[in-house]
């Protein structure tokens, strides 16, 4: 089973696993990951499960598509490396995945 | 205090999927509506968060986007002709003498009914705040997350942050008006209707309008007036810009609001109700759809509708004290389908 690591702001980890299939949000929210709010329930349409996808699994995770990349201007403090948790399909080559999330979600 | 009172037999907050086929439960007997929600459509959750989305568990319909629920759902209620109130929020629920209530709106709108039904779903939808430091405190005085009326924002300096057709509208509504509109957006593409953007480009182009690529970081000034923003652009770098008002527009979420001032019983911030009427700690008041909280609750457009039909079995009580509420079926019954339409 793919392993998800979650850093918050303040650094905090949290290791979860997740199964190939889910996405990164549903992953974190099944595991209480803080940090993560997923008003929509993944349907792309409220922005607050944006994280910040670590350097190293930029090239695995992906460009965000282009409804994702609208849906990113309603988020806070987005940078090159921001995707929408809830549009990261979790497979068996993303284990190990290492995200953060931001200070605040809106 | 200003303007009429509107006297009604029920009023409903919220215009989502449940509230709309509450209309059609109480129409059928005989109980005319109100309905009052801060967006500016009906359809709540369905319209505003999932419109394209497919639904698969509403009965007998084997799929059905959120819009064309919402759609169904007005064609449905159209018979009984209810009257909306859109684009304002329920800020005030008072009890009036011992049979009736006076609601008030955050626009002045005032009512006085004998029920209310709150079917205000995960709560009115509110404009995102930004989360930067000092902007609680220039609400209402620099900062503003709509525009009420536009001579207010004369000879200001705007900035506008948002790419969306919000963003838009308005750097195009104000400019002109204002000393001066800046568009703040993080990316040169937009998502808004492309006549606005290319209203826009050509008043950057002609000078009347800037646009800066970046994100608004910062908020500077004291006292709630801002004086300058500062600006993180595409390299990273953050620059201030001098303005003296900020209009962020980053859509919406739901917010529970005015909801939980009322003195109604209340479970991890829903509204407690029994499940045979519907009804709240207050008599009269009741509570249906995603808002309510009782022992086996789901949070299900059906589980709605379902407490939509057994709450008006009880509003009927109400508003026709000498009445006796006698089930009738659509499908025979001479005098529902009179007030249908259908006969
Ligand atoms: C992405 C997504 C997918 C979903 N899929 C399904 C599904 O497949 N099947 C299913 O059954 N359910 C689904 N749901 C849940 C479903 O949408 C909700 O159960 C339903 O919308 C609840 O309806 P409601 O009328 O109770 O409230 P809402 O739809 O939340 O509407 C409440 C309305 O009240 C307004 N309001 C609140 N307070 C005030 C106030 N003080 N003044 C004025 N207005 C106010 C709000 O602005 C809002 O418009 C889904 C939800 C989401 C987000
Ligand atoms: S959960 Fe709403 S956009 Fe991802």
């Amino acid at each position: 089973m793919p392993r998800i690591t979650y850093i918050e702001h303040d650094g905090t980890r949290h290791e979860v696993e997740a199964e190939a299939g889910m996405t990164v949000m549903e992953a974190a929210v099944k595991n209480s990951v803080p940090g993560i709010e997923a008003e929509c329930g993944g349907a792309c349409s409220c922005a607050t499960c944006h994280v910040y996808v670590a350097d190293q699994w930029r090239a695995a995770t992906g460009q965000p598509e282009e409804m994702e990349e609208d849906m990113l201007d309603f988020a806070f403090d987005v940078r090159e490396t921001s995707r929408l948790s809830c549009q990261i399909k979790v497979t068996d080559e993303l284990d190990g995945l290492v995200v953060h999330t931001p200070e605040k979600q809106f | 205090m200003t303007g009429d009172v509107i006297k009604t037999d029920a009023v409903i907050i919220g215009a989502g999927p449940v509230a709309l086929f509450a209309i059609f439960e109480l129409g059928l007997l005989d109980i005319k509506a109100h309905v009052i929600d801060i967006l500016d459509k009906p359809g709540g959750q369905c319209a505003e968060l999932y419109p394209e989305k497919p639904i698969y568990d509403i009965p007998a319909l084997l799929v059905v986007s959120g819009q064309e629920l919402t759609d169904r759902l007005l064609q449905q209620i159209k018979p009984f002709n209810p009257v909306f109130h859109l684009q304002q929020r329920v800020d005030e629920l008072e009890a009036r003498g011992e049979d009736g209530f006076a609601l008030k709106t955050d626009t002045g709108t005032q009512f006085e009914t004998r029920i209310v039904i709150i079917a205000a779903g995960g709560g009115s939808f509110t404009p995102k705040r930004p989360p930067l430091k000092r902007i609680e405190e220039m609400e209402g005085k620099s900062v503003f997350y709509s525009v009420r009326r536009i001579e207010d924002f004369r000879d200001r300096t705007i900035v506008i942050a948002g790419g969306g057709d919000s963003a838009l509208d308005w750097a195009l509504a104000l400019q002109g008006v204002a000393k001066r509109v800046t568009l703040v957006h993080r990316r040169e593409e937009f998502r808004a209707a492309p006549d606005s953007v290319n209203k826009m480009r050509a008043l950057v182009d002609a000078g009347e309008m800037d646009f800066i690529i970046g994100q608004v970081m910062e908020l500077h000034g004291d006292a709630g007036q801002l004086t300058s923003a500062g600006i993180r652009g595409k390299d990273g770098e953050t620059s201030r810009l001098d303005c003296d008002t900020l209009l962020p527009f980053f859509g919406l979420t739901m917010k529970l609001g005015p909801v939980a001032d009322w003195g109604l019983n209340l479970n991890e911030n829903k509204i407690l109700v029994d499940t045979e009427k519907f009804e709240t700690s207050q008599q009269r008041i009741f509570a249906i759809g995603d808002i309510n909280s009782y022992p086996g609750k789901l949070k299900l457009i059906l589980s709605g509708f379902h407490e939509a039909a057994l709450m008006a079995r009880q509003a009927y009580h109400y508003v026709y004290p000498d009445a006796r509420y006698v089930l009738q079926y659509t499908t025979t019954s001479t005098s529902l389908q009179k007030k249908l339409g259908v006969r």
